[in-house]
């Protein structure tokens, strides 16, 4: 391996300004989980087929394990652990609970990450585009129903309803 | 993965300097593709040249002339832009059909070209909307039209040096429209076993005056399919002529066996599926009234 | 036995939010590759290229001039396994079918079968490392089908494997490594007694647990020999046993702990990759972290057996079941460790038959070494069952659950597997599924309805629990059960309802294997049943505990105090002190407050469950579209109803997709072709219509709450259901799973 030396990132992670060192192969995910040990966002298959890494990019959503680490300079980036805001659960958290729309959860960062940006952008979607929207975040435990109707529930709790 | 060099150049002229100086480079657009091969090991560059901050890629305008759409513009972009999806609603849902939510935050109609893909969903609707690509290079610019980019599986009309910069499509003829349809075994999350686009022309009285037809998962490229388009024109699009422009669109694949499908199954399945995106556009056009 | 089984609960019935669920949805839980410590290096395995070759050497030079290479490993640096026999609960396990799943000994079975790793520095070194790992290979014949492999002249897989359960033992080796056959009755007379007889042979490909986390853990030793691993697992006491097995190391010396599990249906109840952690580790003097990819996950870890089942039943012309003859081959991969023996007892176990004949035969392969998938051996046998089952009610004009209310097993009758069944809930099962509203939903054209029922076991086996009282009362209820699907809650509630103090004040933790009594592994739809039994014992423990404090207090006797909500009370309520009074006097009556349980749970009940299945099929296409899904299961008591319903749509998801589009592709070479989400396709959410759900509860009868395991049956009903619902859609008959849209439409173009 030919001696290469790691390219310096500033950039903003869940509001606060973040510095890491990165080999330019590194994917964000990988430096989210082991240089800055934010490890809320899951790593499921590493070529984007499973959304358990799912982090907002500059107000997109997208799945950390396709983003170069280096790529991320001068951007914003928000991940599970920047979701609850001062000691309060956003109401997609609050609802997988309630719904008990989780079993092993390894999978609920990324779900709750790609809700609440369906959420944000369609406030009042139907079953069936939330059904679509969340086709990249795969549960093998719950057959997704009791995720469906959190999320439903969610949209109507943020809609004032 | 072994070593590479990353670069974001902000201009073409600065672009082209790392295009041009080494023979082991890869564009990253929205990195949907490339990361996944590099990480599978099928491509190992030595140079990625991130086109993300060229504001010529990133440009995003619906005008008299048409949708210029910079090539490394994501889905998500597209996808949200109204205007766009109510004028171009077939090449809009093809992108869209590409990859997850997350997927769509990143990819690109530029990237999805570029790559070459025969199963790539938006390049059949670009086809069928007349798409032209700009491209410049070493010896200044030149367009291409879509039909003509790829030339085979993962192999693109780019020489070396050269970089797409935007596509654009013409504004469609009044009583127009488009439709993509593709077939996968989910619903979502899967590459195409076959997809079919088609944009037609209707006169007032329903008769198809214009037509074109592509397929795509069917053949090494994405294919235009004048014999199916030629079965709608003339036609109201009754059944005789949706068959044969079906049957014309399997006689013209000519697809491999693989994981994701069976020949049989791809050249069979890809004339309903024309048949069908025809049906929804006419559904369009008629909607428009 | 019987015992008294409550019936009027406070606490348990509940839905409460889930003691661990704010971790879970904030990111804050630590799953298997969550972990980092200090001076930390990275692990990565070497696999074969082949599916069958011998392994002339390994040369590790090349990749140990890399700086920051620390330590390599081969099957060299484990103990040659011989005859050596793994202690399991109740059987022991042949440690040679284990450890060269960790190392290849000698000979590579199947493609990407660990052969050597290199521990380095940074995980993108030891990959690199690991490429200049040169191994010399003699690359030797393949063989992929049963049938083939079956052949006299087929390549041999090993040379130590007789067929076992024939009489007198052959001396010949053979890739047919069991064979078992199960009778009742009389199978001639009961086919001679049939009207209509019906047989058709039923095919299910390998197919993935599929669980999202892959595998991963980090072990570390200290100076003393200590062993330390963190890993996701189903068991942290199954790790510690099969990882001192496999590297030689007392098991005395290792300490387990299990991080949050990302998923397993019975994937994680093996190790992959934590003995290669450990002797990276000693060898390298670092702590040691390994973490599969998703292909390797594919490849590598222990897949469902493929199985095809010939299946042949007669009925009277009145819908009596006369006969049920069952074959089921089975494909075990590379060594023995299919469910032949589940398979070939269970299939038709939702039946009363007088005559039934059953028999199995398991057959190696060069492909990965299968493992269990929840309710292992069952679905594939049910699902030939169901489907000829359901073509019979057709023929004969029955409404198909009315058929099988006419057949159905009850209280009292013995099944194959020879232990008389108590009460059951599978005749409730099918009137709740009869009486629901989508059984009565108007079908239109291309659509179909399938009905699937079905029988899993349940396990008891071992458990320990402990409970901890702090000196505010507040009750910390230890386990070292894993906590898969919410269990964490069920504890929770049971040790509330027994302590009769809410939920909130009580903290279940699954705690590492030096905490803990030993306790088998989350599986066998085993934890609530058995766990919970060693958690309500624990906590009825407690209650005499804090009796006798307070009887102490007041100076009485202790048959003068009751226990009545979280409360002690003597002289008709005028004494009474709270569960936090008597803690907080702990220090004066005797110390601590705790109770610690052990348990061997040899109350298991089965559950029964039934699943209808609507579709449109696509005649152009061949594509499913599931309309509508019920599921019906018998619980004995849903502790925490919610996450029972969360078993129920999980296992029926799971079999939908076994149904339709999951399948092992292997290529001519032995290679997995789809070795990644992409292509082996697992459910999406776009796919799915709501899973409804009824929970039946008829209560155990040897359990105190009347509690049935929830975790396993779920997915043995939905191919059966979902394959005869597409099949009458469309007005075929194909019994080659996956019924995927290229199948579909052949058959319906044929």
């Amino acid at each position: 391996m030919s001696k290469q030396r790691k390219t310096h990132v500033s950039t903003t992670v869940n509001g606060e300004p973040c510095e890491f060192l990165c080999e330019p192969t590194q994917v964000l995910s990988d430096v989210l989980r082991n240089n800055l040990n934010l490890t809320g966002t899951k790593e499921g298959c590493n070529t984007g087929d499973c959304g358990a890494c799912s982090v907002m990019l500059d107000g997109a959503l997208v799945c950390a394990c396709l983003v170069l680490a280096v790529e991320v300079q001068d951007r914003d980036i928000e991940t599970i652990e920047g979701v609850a805001k001062e000691g309060k659960l956003h109401p997609i958290q609050q609802k997988l609970l309630e719904h008990a729309a989780l079993q092993c959860g390894i999978c609920t960062p990324g779900v709750v990450i790609a809700s609440k940006a369906l959420l944000e952008k369609n406030p009042d979607p139907s079953e069936s585009e939330v059904r679509y929207w969340l086709a990249g975040n795969l549960c093998r435990c719950t057959g997704y129903d009791k995720i469906i109707r959190a999320v439903l529930d969610a949209g109507a709790v943020m809609r004032g309803e | 993965m072994p070593s590479v060099h990353y670069e974001a150049p902000t201009s073409l002229a600065q672009a082209a300097q790392f295009l041009q100086g080494n023979s082991n480079v890869k564009i990253l657009a929205g990195g949907t593709d490339l990361l996944v091969q590099m990480k599978l090991g099928i491509r190992q560059p030595a140079l990625i040249v991130d086109i993300k901050h060229i504001p010529e890629l990133m440009e995003f305008t619906l005008g008299d002339q048409g949708l210029h759409l910079g090539a490394a513009v994501s889905g998500a972009i597209v996808n949200d832009h109204a205007d766009v999806r109510r004028i171009y609603p077939g090449f809009v849902e093809a992108l869209g059909l590409i990859g997850s939510s997350q997927v769509q935050g990143r990819c690109s109609a530029g990237g999805n070209l570029c790559n070459a893909s025969p199963a790539a969903d938006s390049v059949p609707a670009l086809m069928v909307n007349r798409a032209m690509c700009n491209i410049i290079g070493p010896s200044g610019t030149r367009t291409v039209a879509v039909e003509n980019f790829n030339t085979g599986p993962g192999k693109n009309c780019l020489a070396r040096g050269e970089i797409l910069v935007s596509i654009d499509i013409p504004l469609p003829a009044p009583r127009s429209s488009d439709a993509y349809l593709r077939f996968i075994p989910r619903t979502e999350m899967d590459i195409a076993v076959a997809g079919a686009a088609v944009a037609i022309r209707l006169d007032a009285t329903g008769v198809c005056t214009a037509a074109r037809v592509a397929i795509g998962a069917v053949a090494p490229t994405a294919l235009l399919v004048p014999a199916a388009a030629a079965a709608l024109v003339g036609s109201k699009l009754d059944d005789a002529a949706l068959s044969k422009a079906a049957a014309a669109a399997s006689a013209a694949s000519s697809p491999i066996s693989d994981k994701r499908g069976t020949a049989e199954y791809r050249k069979k399945v890809v004339g309903v599926l024309v048949r069908r995106a025809a049906i929804i556009a006419k559904a369009r056009i008629e909607a428009q009234v | 036995m019987t015992i008294n089984v409550k019936t009027d609960f406070k606490y348990v019935g509940t839905r409460p939010i889930r003691p661990d669920g704010l971790d879970k949805v904030t990111g804050r839980a630590m799953y298997g590759a969550d972990l980092n410590v200090q001076g930390m290096i990275y692990g990565h395995i070497v696999r074969s290229p082949y599916a069958h070759a011998k392994i002339k050497s390994i040369d590790f030079s090349e990749a140990l001039k890399l700086p920051g290479v620390l330590a390599t490993m081969s099957a060299d640096d484990l103990p040659d396994p011989g005859d050596i026999k793994i202690p399991g609960g109740e059987v022991d396990f042949e440690l040679k079918v284990f450890s060269p799943i960790i190392m290849a000994r000698g000979k590579v079975f199947f493609h990407a079968q660990a052969v050597a790793a290199v521990a380095a520095t940074s995980a993108s070194l030891a990959a690199e490392a690991a490429k200049l790992v040169k191994v010399e290979y003699e690359i030797l014949p393949h063989v992929l089908d049963v049938h083939a492999a079956a052949r006299e002249d087929a390549p041999l897989l090993h040379d130590d494997v007789f067929t076992q359960g024939v009489d007198p033992v052959p001396t010949k080796p053979s890739n047919v490594s069991a064979q078992l056959e199960l009778k009742m009755g009389d199978i001639d007379a009961g086919f001679a007694k049939a009207d209509l007889v019906i047989e058709r042979t039923y095919c299910v490909p390998m197919c993935h647990q599929g669980y999202i986390e892959p595998h991963a853990c980090v072990a570390q030793i200290d100076e003393s020999g200590k062993v330390d691993i963190w890993c996701c697992t189903q068991g942290a006491f199954m790790v510690r046993t099969l990882t001192s097995a496999i590297t030689g190391i007392d098991v005395g010396k290792f300490k387990v702990t299990p991080s949050e599990i990302g998923g397993g249906f019975g994937g994680k109840t093996t190790v992959y990759i934590e003995p290669v952690a450990v002797i990276l580790a000693q060898k390298s003097g670092r702590p040691v972290k390994i973490v599969m990819s998703r292909e390797d996950v594919f490849r590598a870890s222990g897949p469902v057996s493929s199985s095809e089942t010939r299946v042949k039943i007669g009925v009277t012309k009145d819908g009596k079941i006369t006969a049920i003859d069952t074959d089921i081959v089975m494909d075990s991969g590379a060594f023995s460790s299919s469910p032949i023996f589940p398979a070939v007892m269970f299939g038709s176990a939702c039946y009363r038959c007088d005559n039934i004949r059953s028999s199995g035969t398991e057959v190696l392969t060069n492909k990965p070494k299968v493992y269990a998938y929840r309710a292992p051996g069952a679905p594939q046998p049910m699902l030939a069952v169901e489907c000829v089952i359901n073509e019979i009610a057709q023929k004969l004009n029955m409404d198909p659950i009315d058929f099988r209310l006419l057949n159905a097993v009850d209280e009292g009758d013995v099944p194959l597997f020879g232990v008389p069944f108590q009460a059951i809930g599978l005749k409730t099962a099918l009137r709740e599924a009869k009486k629901h509203p989508n059984y009565q939903a108007v079908l239109k054209e291309n659509q179909g309805r399938g009905v699937g029922a079905a029988f899993w076991i349940n396990a008891g086996m071992q458990s320990s629990a402990t409970i901890n009282v702090s000196e505010d009362g507040r009750i910390n209820v230890l386990t070292g059960n894993p906590d898969i699907g919410g269990s964490r809650a069920s504890m929770a509630l049971m040790a509330a309802e027994v302590l009769g103090v809410p939920m909130e004040t009580i903290r279940p933790t699954v705690v590492d294997t030096d905490s803990i009594a030993y306790s088998d592994l989350t599986g066998g739809s085993r934890t609530t049943l058995a766990t919970g039994g060693a958690v309500i014992k624990a906590a009825e423990a407690l209650v005499e505990e804090l009796k006798k404090r307070a009887a102490a207090l007041w100076a009485l006797d202790i048959k003068e105090i009751e226990w009545v909500d979280g409360k002690a009370v003597a002289a008709n309520g005028e004494k009474v002190f709270t569960l936090a009074e008597l803690a907080a006097k702990a220090g004066v009556t005797g110390g601590p407050l705790c109770a610690v349980a052990s348990h061997n749970a040899h109350n298991a009940a089965p559950s029964f469950a039934v699943n209808v299945c609507d579709v449109e099929v696509d005649r152009e296409t061949g594509k499913v579209d599931i309309l509508r899904y019920t599921c019906v299961q018998d619980a004995g008591k849903a502790i925490h109803p919610a996450y029972v319903e969360g078993q129920m749509q999980g296992g029926a998801v799971q079999g939908i997709g076994w149904a339709l589009n999951e399948e092992y592709l292997f290529n001519e070479r032995g290679e997995l072709d789809n070795a990644g989400f992409l292509d082996y396709r697992i459910p999406v959410a776009s796919d799915l219509p709501m899973i409804d759900t009824v929970i039946v509860e008829v209560p155990n009868p040897l359990h105190p709450y009347g509690v049935r395991g929830v975790g396993e049956v779920s997915i043995c009903p939905p191919m059966p259901a979902v394959v005869t619902a597409v099949n009458q859609a469309a007005g075929i008959l194909v019994c080659d799973l996956p019924l995927s849209p290229p199948k579909v439409l052949a058959a319906i173009d044929a």
